[in-house]
């Protein structure tokens, strides 16, 4: 029973990684119907950023906490800003163009980032530090659960329930949900549609970016090409629950996290990645729409 | 007085397609203005370009909203065409279907609220202030098209009658001073399309809106309307009074045809 709850909760850790990138796939999905296949690097840069101001703060004498703190935020804002400027550079000039045109820039964008960062910084795997501290009250447990994986969930769930709640309950959640259902109608009941695309951009990013910040520092390494595998899982995950639709995104992040930590834990780690997409391939057979997506019949 | 939209020789061109050609219109303040003309004629292409959907290969479309200066609106963004006041709806229903009917309304009234992102996610003391007038607002939008019954009800889920008031409620909630309505009383039953005509006249006598719109129920537009355009294959071909239109050759000609008007 403890070997199940370790691999329950280790499915869970890894899900609500998945979730968090995945949300920022179904949130631009949902409002642009494009396939962001950039996202994977914002939160490969999130990671590499943290790794950065840590290693300058560390430097400087910081604490512990303090180093914790200081690198996320930087690391946040600072791939929102790289996701605000993706957006614009690669995305925006694309807006009327046939729909494969900025499929293409995207996976385009996607390479340039990963060969940036390769040559800017480095080949190789790097160390990350272990920012999250030991919280002495969860020894008892530390065979099912240590102190980074905690972080992690807590960190995931307070995220989605803000997004959650902005969505909506707020003015700019509606003004989005609008955007969503019907953007040139959204236009003419007066919302800037580019402010809201933008602003959708910068919170899917900031999401991978704390994303990129949790899993580096509970794995602990970090190449230029994190991004790609974590943000094709993520796709994964979105395309699973169903894309365009949020529960959905955090649903299949769960569900492909779970048959992974279980396929690894009962099969072997040799089998997750098959595991992972045999399972994506029966529910889109049964599902086409995904989980939680509804499908629309075409009328004819 | 100056009228409050004027268009001047407007043309668009979608590749060789004179779609509209050279029109010319003008409403003055509290005229409801019908624009009507056989399918295809060019009527929604020209509501699409003076809303900011197309931009105009030439012409000048003019505002000038009461108390307001006089400003040419080609080429703005339909964001801003709203929030200078015009406000539009669909011939099919565009409601955002999977809000309730109180969102919709609020959405409208986005343009007209201040604060920005940052006080929107921060909740600040002034926004939350600002929305509450938005819904409290937004209640009494609903309540004069009497709508107040399905404030929380998915707009996809009214009746038909209902959706298209709600659609109307969503444009008067940006607080236009001219609503154009594009085939209001499209598949409306007699008695919707006469409580309609009523909301129409409503609006325009207690609001004090401006009203352009297009229809092809030719009773509601004859007794609705002050003055009426008549458009063909992009251009006008005749404007004055019901009347005057009623007996206007070249009108019935266009709608007719030529035989049946050497017939009778």
């Amino acid at each position: 029973m403890d070997y199940f709850l370790e691999l329950f909760l280790g499915g869970l850790t890894r899900g609500s990684i998945y979730a968090l990138i995945a949300l920022g796939y179904t949130m631009v999905y949902g409002i642009i119907e494009l396939i962001n296949f950039a996202h994977g690097e914002i939160y490969m840069i999130g990671a590499f950023t943290a790794l950065i101001v840590a290693g300058v703060l560390t430097f400087w004498g910081f604490n512990h906490i303090a180093i914790l703190l200081l690198a996320s935020i930087i690391a946040v804002i600072y791939s929102a800003a790289y996701g605000f400027t993706v957006e614009k550079v690669a995305y925006k000039p694309l807006r009327h163009a046939p729909r494969l045109s900025p499929l293409i820039s995207a996976i385009g964008m996607s390479i340039f980032l990963q060969n940036y960062v390769l040559l800017a910084q480095t080949s190789d795997f790097l160390p990350f530090p272990s920012l999250i501290p030991d919280f002495k009250f969860l020894e008892p447990y530390s065979h099912l659960i240590r102190p980074p994986e905690l972080v992690i969930l807590l960190t995931t769930a307070v995220s989605m329930l803000l997004l959650t709640l902005l969505i909506r309950f707020t003015r700019i959640g509606k003004a989005m949900r609008a955007t969503a259902q019907d953007r040139n109608m959204a236009m003419l009941v007066g919302i800037n549609v580019d402010r809201i695309i933008s602003i959708t951009f910068i919170i899917g990013s900031a999401l991978a970016a704390i994303g990129g910040i949790l899993i580096a520092s509970h794995i602990g390494m970090i190449n230029f090409y994190i991004g790609f595998i974590a943000g094709i899982k993520a796709f994964t995950a979105a395309v699973l629950g169903g894309i365009g639709s949020i529960p959905g995104a955090v649903l299949g992040g769960l569900v492909l996290g779970w048959t992974e930590s279980f396929a690894t834990g009962y099969v072997s780690s040799d089998y997750e990645d098959v595991f992972a997409f045999a399972l994506l391939v029966l529910i889109l057979i049964f599902r086409p729409a995904g989980i939680l997506g509804r499908s629309t019949i075409q009328k004819v | 007085m100056e009228p409050i939209l004027e268009v001047e020789s407007l043309s668009m061109d979608f590749g060789g397609l004179r779609a509209l050609n050279r029109l010319d219109l003008k409403i003055n303040e509290g005229e409801i203005v019908a624009l009507i003309g056989p399918n295809g004629s060019g009527k929604t292409t020209f509501f699409n370009c003076i809303t900011g959907i197309y931009n105009p290969t030439e012409g000048n479309v003019l505002i000038s909203p009461p108390g307001k200066k006089r400003e040419r609106i080609n080429g703005l963004k339909p964001n801003q065409v709203t929030e200078k006041g015009m406000a539009r709806t669909f011939q099919n229903i565009r409601l955002f279907p999977n809000m309730t009917v109180l969102e919709n309304v609020m959405i409208g009234r986005h343009c007209r609220i201040s604060s920005g992102v940052i006080g929107s996610i921060l909740r600040s003391k002034a926004t939350v202030g600002e929305e509450k007038k938005a819904v409290e607002d937004s209640y009494g939008v609903l309540e004069k098209f009497g709508l107040s019954g399905y404030v929380n009800d998915f707009a996809k889920n009214l009746p038909y009658g209902a959706q298209r008031r709600l659609e109307i409620a969503r444009a008067m909630a940006t607080e236009p001073f001219l609503i154009l309505l594009d085939e209001p009383a499209a598949g409306m039953n007699p008695q919707e399309t006469k409580d309609l005509v009523q909301l129409i006249t409503r609006i325009r006598d207690i609001e004090g809106i401006s009203i352009l719109l297009i229809e092809h129920d030719m009773r509601l537009v004859m007794s609705l309307s002050d003055l009426i355009y008549v458009m063909d294959y992009g251009k006008k071909i005749a404007e004055g009074t019901p009347d005057e239109i009623r007996r206007n050759p070249v009108v019935i000609k266009a709608y007719l045809g030529e035989e049946a008007h050497a017939e009778t």
